[in-house]
């Protein structure tokens, strides 16, 4: 009882909050909505019993990347006329998208419908078993079972990295950039000097 | 305590949901309070090291001062900027308020006094003070003022670049622990160190975590000397700047049980928790929570005496510090606890 409240409850803000992610006018609002629809998402998976990926969940896709996103998209200068001109222009496009995405669940269900697959169930059989926890489970299948794929993984993303940061970096020559040890490690008796000028004489430096 | 309401005469669900809102009350509750009595407590500190009074009037020893300080912005309007964007710049501090409270559900307050008894505890602590930078981000974009929206830049780079290290620093606990559950992590440093010791913080493989932890759970917090959010020599105040009455009021409650809430982390995670500093079996007829409060104590004397005595750092500084000198660190750690962990057997 209280599971289906819950289930209905998760999946129906999912629903408008993905709904309005596109609908809104400003994009700081869709990105908003699309923190709620993660956090939703969070919840779900909290229902099928999968609490290490509700918590990963919200750590990685709320707490860093949609902050990133917000950050960017905080700063943009929106022009709504453009955006609609664009629009016009781009709907064949989106539609062709949509199509294949209709076309590729539909398969996905006449394959399920034919057992090809098998998904968790929703009465949470699929459940991980009593006595290992979540977190347990997931580690003792990835860093064994699945240890190579777990690692290429690993590699791509750190190719990844890489790749961003030698695209982006520029080495500019003229900053002046603050060295702290150096800064640490000068004494007072390398930069002063104390001296006793006679009267009327003053100090050659 | 369901199984006292059950006696009561409810039925199990019943009693669960009621012994879950008197859970959250007897959390909720007392923390208000505190919060209320460290602001006065914190005032005092800073106005000692400054060699002033600080606040000695309202009640016995200035007791009172921040209920007073409380009804004054109760009495106050209300003022929504007229070009800010009203319904996000209402939400924002409620954000900040709610995620700050929502963390404690997982905090042993003693052996099995602990409202939400996970298995991923401390992931879940992870979770919810990360959600704590949108409060901040969201006041900054929707004032729609400059210096907020400078403030809310600020926060959301200064969160997430020490967001990395902390999650690193507490892979090596979890390593050592074995969990993620809070209180097997507590239990977890019962005689950590020679069978004597409940504290995971004097192993030498640790303590320089623990220092990390503590620098980054400052700039976690917002505090001096990482308190570029709200630096009142440049930004007014911040992303607080357009607020008045109870929202700002919310800010600054928020803003204290998110610093009593990395006190206590310090406290669970590196110095034992509830359990008395040394394995001696007097020692345990203290109550726990006792032991937990006097390390909060502790903690919060130590963050109150940063900001009195430490300047801010410049912002180049504060990303220099959390991405070239605290990730490499904290990676290196990772590396050598659990080589360490693994060559002395500890996972066979």
């Amino acid at each position: 009882m209280i599971q289906e409240i819950a289930f209905y409850l998760f999946a129906g803000l999912m629903l408008v909050a993905g709904a309005l992610v596109i609908l809104s006018r400003n994009p700081v609002h869709s990105v908003l909505w699309l923190i709620v629809a993660f956090f939703n998402a969070a919840g779900l998976m909290v229902l099928v019993g999968a609490e290490f990926i509700a918590m990963l969940l919200v750590i990685v896709y709320v707490g860093a990347v949609a902050v990133l996103f917000l950050f960017v998209v905080m700063m943009l200068d929106i022009d709504f006329a453009e955006l609609r001109a664009g629009f016009v222009r781009n709907f064949p496009l989106g539609l062709a998208l949509a199509a294949v995405l209709f076309v590729e669940l539909f398969v996905g269900l006449v394959v399920r419908s034919a057992g090809g697959l098998t998904l968790g169930t929703p009465d949470g059989s699929a459940a991980p078993s009593l006595g290992t926890t979540n977190t347990e489970a997931i580690g003792a299948l990835l860093y064994t079972r699945y240890i190579f794929l777990f690692e290429a993984a690993g590699i791509i993303l750190l190719v990844a990295m890489i790749g961003a940061i030698v695209l982006t970096h520029r080495q500019r020559p003229d900053s002046r950039g603050q060295n702290v040890s150096r800064q640490v490690a000068r004494r007072p008796q390398d930069a002063t000097r104390n001296v006793k000028p006679e009267v009327g004489k003053g100090v050659q430096l | 305590m369901t199984q006292f309401f059950q006696v009561l005469g409810m039925s199990y669900e019943w009693a669960w949901f009621v012994a879950t809102i008197c859970g959250v009350l007897l959390i909720a509750l007392p923390l208000m309070l505190a919060v209320a009595m460290v602001i006065y407590a914190e005032r005092r500190l800073w106005a000692f090291m400054a060699l002033r009074r600080g606040p000695n009037v309202v009640g016995p020893f200035g007791l009172l001062q921040s209920f007073a300080d409380g009804l004054k912005v109760m009495l106050q309007e209300t003022i929504i900027p007229a070009a800010s964007n009203k319904g996000l710049f209402l939400i924002a501090p409620i954000i900040t308020f709610t995620v700050a409270l929502s963390a404690w559900a997982v905090i042993p307050f003693n052996s099995g006094a602990i409202l939400g008894d996970i298995n991923v505890g401390l992931l879940y602590v992870l979770a919810i003070s990360s959600l704590g930078v949108y409060g901040t981000v969201i006041a900054g974009w929707s004032s729609n003022s400059k210096y907020p929206f400078f403030s809310a830049m600020r926060a959301s780079a200064q969160m997430i670049s020490y967001e990395v290290s902390i999650g690193f620093i507490l892979i090596c606990v979890v390593l050592w622990a074995g969990t993620f559950n809070m209180n097997d992590i507590v239990q977890a440093q019962k005689g950590h160190i020679l069978g004597v010791v409940n504290a995971f913080a004097l192993n030498p493989l640790l303590f320089p975590l623990w220092v990390m932890f503590f620098i980054s759970g400052l700039a976690e917090c917002q505090r001096t000397p990482f308190d570029l959010t709200e630096a009142e020599s440049e930004l007014v105040a911040g992303y607080q700047t357009e607020y008045s009455s109870m929202a700002f009021a919310l800010y600054w409650l928020g803003e204290y049980a998110n610093v009593l809430l990395m006190c206590t982390l310090n406290a669970t995670l590196f110095w034992g928790g509830y359990l008395p500093p040394v394995d001696w079996a007097p020692l345990y007829l203290v109550p726990g929570i006792v032991w937990l409060l006097l390390k909060i104590c502790v903690f919060f004397f130590m963050f109150g005496w940063v900001k009195a005595t430490v300047p801010r750092y410049r912002y180049d500084q504060l990303m220099r510090l959390g991405w070239k000198i605290f990730l490499p660190l904290s990676l290196l750690f990772v590396f050598v606890v659990s080589g360490y962990l693994m060559l002395t057997g500890h996972f066979s």
